[in-house]
């Protein structure tokens, strides 16, 4: 394999829960939701996952269980803020909170076994392409579901009828409210299904990137989705180079570490975060751009007058 | 839904000061069910976890010195979220202060005298505010979201404290071990009893509650706070800045975690390791809310916290259960203690009630 496609290979690996997770946070936050929960969901997802595919064999099964898990560790948070009217961002970090213990109760069973690798699917005959080959057709399943969810998210937030009432719930609720859309409805499907992407890229990071259990191994990646979201300024079209720029700066900091360079590599480790925080203040910096597209509505509590 | 929230024609009272306690209850409650579905008879499983630590002299100092930090940083953040400014950072903060803190004893070994360990509490808290200031900065001049970017840098502070006590700041003589040097007599949190557990950091805290008390309802400044953070638009009219607002707000619970970081490593750790806090500054955030951001409903759910973490290790030894159950019940808290404050300004009426009302 030429290093181009070990380091192209290593940083979709990378980019893929960022994207998915982010994805969700997405669409949960063009509903009006923010959701600080997304690294708790995400590690529900990972200790899901590990331990259904552990148990069946089955990476598969596996999935299902990581995407269960997150949108189950979401309907908390849902009720609370939604029905209960409760702050978003304490909320969001009292499920963060409860996801790290909970999954660390769970996975302490786990710990050190072995786990089940989702092998990529090989399409006969493209894989050896020169040069793409190995890149665009030997993925896993995950991998091509991020793209496909990506789109779909895409064309249901901007060309469907229940994506613009999904807008205007984020925009204005009352306007949505007074029209006749059903708020509170709108915003649990969101918040679901914001669990449920969050838990699929727990299930990647346990069944693929590191096929093993290790408390904490979300490691941030919940955070710096909801950064992605703003990066992305709420289009989910600059979402995908947003997570493949970051899946890049985490990934390129460890070929570094692995090739010796002459850098501490606590320094090198602390670079996606940096980055994170140098891309967010960049994007901010811009606030009409922010302004344009971010829901008017984000983190707004929502009681009906009747 | 059958039922709706419908606003109260004002706060209730009743619910204000019960909020907590039923908020406590309902965790119990869970708590019950949790040990029940590992196959722990409920009754053991609370008393092992909530009463046991209570009944010995050890353990009570124990919890004296857990509730320290979390009262410090949970003063510091309910004076931030007071003015609806998110700084959840706090353990990246504790990290800082406690490292330039430890400059003192570490790198200007020889320096002895009753001075050391006052200048070690300056630099934490210098420290602290500093490392506070960033996110602070960062959203006055840019409007970067302060809870993103006041969390992110709790990874970097932790992989800088990583680095020093890994590299420059190892022991020479700690057969290279990742600890830094022991820390002389003199750079040590003070004792209130020889022999015991507890330090100064007990009292201190319970002084700065008193006088965040007396700030936040005796003060221009602190009545500025509360205007800021319910109705911004006001405080704008009055003429209150709320970016000088910010920079307050973050460097005040900056300095207080690093109070709390330079403390906890200068007495109960007495050293620096790649690992000095369980979590504080983080379960501080809960301590400020089950405190009702009230300085001194704060010193009281310092405690219930830091129980938490007693119970969890008790958990571990005497049930054989992870100690990640502590984790759980401080979240399962937190959700509680937000779902019972709704009913201090809602009530649930049911749809029909409603529609005759009106």
């Amino acid at each position: 394999m030429e290093i181009y496609e070990a380091i192209i290979l290593t940083i979709i690996t990378a980019a893929t829960p960022l994207l998915l997770a982010a994805c969700g946070e997405l669409v949960a936050e063009r509903a009006g939701i923010l959701n600080l929960g997304v690294e708790g969901m995400m590690i529900m997802g990972a200790v899901g996952a590990f331990a259904v595919a552990f148990s069946t064999g089955s990476p598969y099964l596996g999935i299902a269980a990581g995407i269960g898990a997150g949108a189950l560790a979401s309907l908390p948070f849902a009720f609370l803020t939604i029905s209960m009217v409760t702050n978003q961002v304490a909320t969001g970090l009292a499920l963060t909170i409860l996801g790290l213990g909970l999954s660390g109760m769970i996975g302490d069973a786990y710990i050190g076994q072995p786990g089940v690798k989702l092998q990529p699917i090989n399409i006969q005959g493209l894989s050896d392409l020169p040069y793409v080959g190995r890149i665009l057709f030997s993925q896993d399943v995950i991998v091509y579901a991020s793209i496909v969810l990506l789109v779909l998210v895409w064309i249901f937030l901007f060309k469907t009828r229940a994506g613009l009432s999904l807008r205007a719930v984020g925009d204005s609720h009352s306007s949505a409210h007074a029209l006749g859309v059903s708020v509170r409805k709108v915003r649990y499907m969101a918040v679901i299904f914001g669990g449920a992407c969050a838990g699929l890229a727990g299930a990647y990071l346990s069944l693929v990137y590191t096929p093993q259990w290790t408390e904490g191994m979300t490691a941030g990646r919940g955070w710096i989705a909801v950064v992605l979201v703003v990066f992305a300024t709420w289009m989910p079209g600059r979402l995908l180079a947003g997570a493949y720029l970051f899946g890049a700066v985490l990934i390129l900091q460890l070929h570094a570490q692995a090739a010796g360079v002459n850098i501490p590599s606590q320094f090198l480790s602390s670079l996606p975060y940096l980055a994170t925080i140098i891309v967010l203040v960049l994007i901010s910096r811009n606030r009409t751009l922010v302004k344009k597209n971010s829901p008017a509505c984000l983190g707004k509590p929502f009681v009906p007058d009747v | 839904m059958p039922f709706k929230l419908q606003r109260r024609e004002e706060h209730s009272a009743w619910m204000t000061l019960f909020s907590p306690l039923i908020a406590v209850a309902l965790m119990l409650a869970t708590g019950a069910a949790l040990f029940a579905s590992l196959g722990i008879d409920p009754v053991r499983g609370l008393t092992v976890y909530f009463l046991e630590p209570l009944q010995s002299a050890w353990s009570l100092q124990e919890l004296v010195v857990k509730a320290t930090p979390l009262i410090l940083i949970g003063i510091g953040l309910s004076i931030c979220y007071r003015a609806n400014i998110w700084n959840i950072g706090a353990e990246g903060q504790f990290v800082a202060g406690a490292l330039a803190g430890s400059y003192i004893p570490i790198m200007m070994v020889g320096w002895e005298g009753p001075l050391v360990f006052p200048a070690m509490i300056a630099a934490g808290m210098a420290g602290g505010a500093l490392f506070a200031l960033i996110p602070a900065a960062l959203k006055v001049r840019f409007g970067a979201n302060e809870i993103l970017t006041s969390l992110l840098l709790v990874y970097v502070a932790q992989f800088f404290l990583d680095w020093l006590v890994r590299g420059p700041w190892r022991d020479p003589e700690g057969f290279n071990f990742p600890e830094s040097r022991l820390f002389d007599s003199d750079a040590i949190t003070p004792l209130i009893f020889e022999g015991g557990r507890m330090h100064i950091g007990f009292p201190v805290a319970v002084i700065i509650a008193l006088l965040a008390a007396f700030y936040l309802t005796r003060t221009i400044h602190g009545f500025q706070i509360q205007v800021i953070g319910e109705s911004p638009r006001a405080a704008r009219f009055a003429g209150f800045s709320q970016n000088k607002m910010i920079f307050f707000a973050f460097a005040v619970s900056g300095a207080l975690a690093g109070l709390a970081g330079i403390m906890e490593v200068a007495g109960p750790i007495g050293q620096l390791r790649p690992t000095i806090s369980p979590g504080y500054g983080f379960t501080a955030i809960i301590v400020a809310f089950l405190g009702r951001l009230n300085p001194i409903g704060i010193v009281i759910a310092g405690f219930v916290l830091a129980l938490s973490y007693l119970g969890g290790e008790a958990a571990q030894v005497t049930l054989g259960i992870s100690d990640k159950i502590a984790r759980v019940f401080q979240g399962l808290l937190l959700f509680y203690v937000l779902a019972c404050d709704t009913f201090i300004v809602y009530t649930f009426r049911r749809v029909g009630a409603v529609r005759e009302a009106s």
